[in-house]
């Protein structure tokens, strides 16, 4: 006989798996992918903690917040927020290879 | 106000779900989520945030979240919280009802008034992307004037439901606006709610590229187009008392508001929208803007 108790708490254990890549690699949405210019980009050039934009807007959580920002191609959805709201206009989007 | 590093870097949402890109609803729930911690329990009805905490088996999400039927957010909201009196937990996890318009304005509304005037100590934040965008933009009570969506080919009659203002007629201690473009904003009237007894609601407007039409990279853009248009202020209501929010506090001066058209023509879903429509946004602006200075007078 099988221990229902222990099912439904094996269940729930899966059921409640927060995992990276849910809906599987997203980056593959898109063919074009933001490139930040290390020359404009605030923080990369000051070499002080200030702007991220590119990490504050991103809806899928991608750009990291450091100097300089990195951003997650395997997961980046290719939206192009990053591009718009960067004050320098760093970041353009373009067709590039990742892992 | 907040900036940019006070934030929490700590992020509760992982990547890869299956929100469409450049989500605006994405983005504010992964800066609600910062904003209220890990002490935290959600709970949300059908809707597109349904699907981006994911299918059976695994989820985005890092905080425990219980999803409930379309009319009932209110009252499993209700529910959570008595459960956690009874734990002697009620005061240290802030319950939090996460919910689209359609189920706010239109199918939660009777579930949400209850737990309203019964003053039920929680949250319920609605993301508002003005239609029912989960099932292929039907329109919803909270659609706007002029709207194209399946189910109003020829643009919207009706204007939208003005959700905050019956919210705040329940006599609540918190109710405020917000908006996916003002991030700062919107953290702190989260930090802010988190912290006040009662029931809080907070209405964001939620930028969707595929149901308004506009290219995603826009999100934020026309989302920041509807405040600065005068159409979606930002302010709060805090035990009575009506604030206007930092960036809507220089649209006083309807000089400082730019022309609506500017936020219309950039929406596919507003293509066919006639001038008298037009004329009635602005007779709305105007008058909306009447009753914030006369508020901000006489308090
Ligand atoms: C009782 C019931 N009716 C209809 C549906 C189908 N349904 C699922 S999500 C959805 C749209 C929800 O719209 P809204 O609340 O605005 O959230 P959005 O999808 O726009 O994020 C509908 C109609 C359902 N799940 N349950
Ligand atoms: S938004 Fe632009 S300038 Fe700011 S951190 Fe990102 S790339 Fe650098
Ligand atoms: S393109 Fe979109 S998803 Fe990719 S990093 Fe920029 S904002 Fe994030
Ligand atoms: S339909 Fe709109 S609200 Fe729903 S996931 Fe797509 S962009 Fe977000
Ligand atoms: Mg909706």
């Amino acid at each position: 006989m099988t221990d229902l108790k222990k099912d439904y708490q094996k269940i729930l254990a899966s059921v409640q798996k927060p995992v990276i890549g849910e809906a599987g690699k997203t980056g593959t949405w898109s063919r074009l992918k933001p490139v930040i210019d290390l020359e404009k980009c605030i923080p990369a050039k000051s070499g002080k903690f200030s702007c991220f934009n590119c990490w504050l807007y991103c809806p899928e959580t991608v750009v990291s917040r450091e100097i300089p920002p990195k951003i997650n191609l395997e997961y980046c959805k290719g939206c192009g927020i990053c591009m718009e709201e960067c004050p320098v206009k760093a970041i353009s989007m373009e067709e590039v290879k990742y892992e | 106000m907040v900036n940019v590093l006070d934030i929490v870097e700590d992020e509760y949402i992982h990547p890869g779900t299956r929100m469409c890109a450049g989500c605006a609803m994405a983005l504010i729930y992964r800066f609600a989520l910062k904003a209220l911690g890990p002490k935290t329990i959600l709970t949300v009805p059908a809707s597109c945030l349904t699907v981006l905490h994911g299918m059976q088996g695994f989820c985005t999400t890092k905080l425990s979240v219980l999803h409930t039927p379309f009319a009932t957010t209110g009252a499993a909201a209700s529910g959570i919280v008595s459960s956690l009196e009874e734990k002697g937990l009620a005061d240290e996890i802030c319950v939090v009802a996460f919910a689209g318009d359609g189920g706010t304005t239109d199918i939660g509304i009777q579930a949400l008034s209850g737990a309203a005037e019964r003053g039920t100590n929680f949250i319920y934040a609605c993301y508002d992307n003005e239609a029912y965008m989960n099932t292929g933009v039907q329109r919803s009570g909270s659609t706007p004037l002029g709207a194209f969506t399946a189910t109003t080919p020829g643009g919207k009659t009706r204007p939208k439901k003005n959700m905050p203002k019956i919210l705040e007629a329940h006599g609540i201690p918190y109710v405020a606006t917000a908006n996916g473009s003002y991030i700062f904003d919107l953290y702190e009237k989260f930090q802010k709610a988190r912290d006040i007894k009662g029931t809080k609601y907070i209405h964001i407007l939620s930028a969707c590229p595929p149901g308004w039409g506009y290219d995603p990279k826009d999100t934020i853009k026309i989302g920041r187009l509807a405040t600065e248009t005068g159409f979606w202020p930002l302010y709060e209501v805090f035990n009575g008392k009506f604030i206007l929010s930092k960036p809507s506090k220089k649209h006083l001066d309807a000089s400082n508001r730019k022309p609506i058209e500017e936020y219309l023509i950039a929406q596919k879903r507003f293509k066919d929208i006639k001038q008298q429509d037009i004329d009635n946004y602005n007779s709305f602006i105007e008058a909306q803007w009447n009753e914030i200075k006369r508020r901000l007078e006489n308090q």
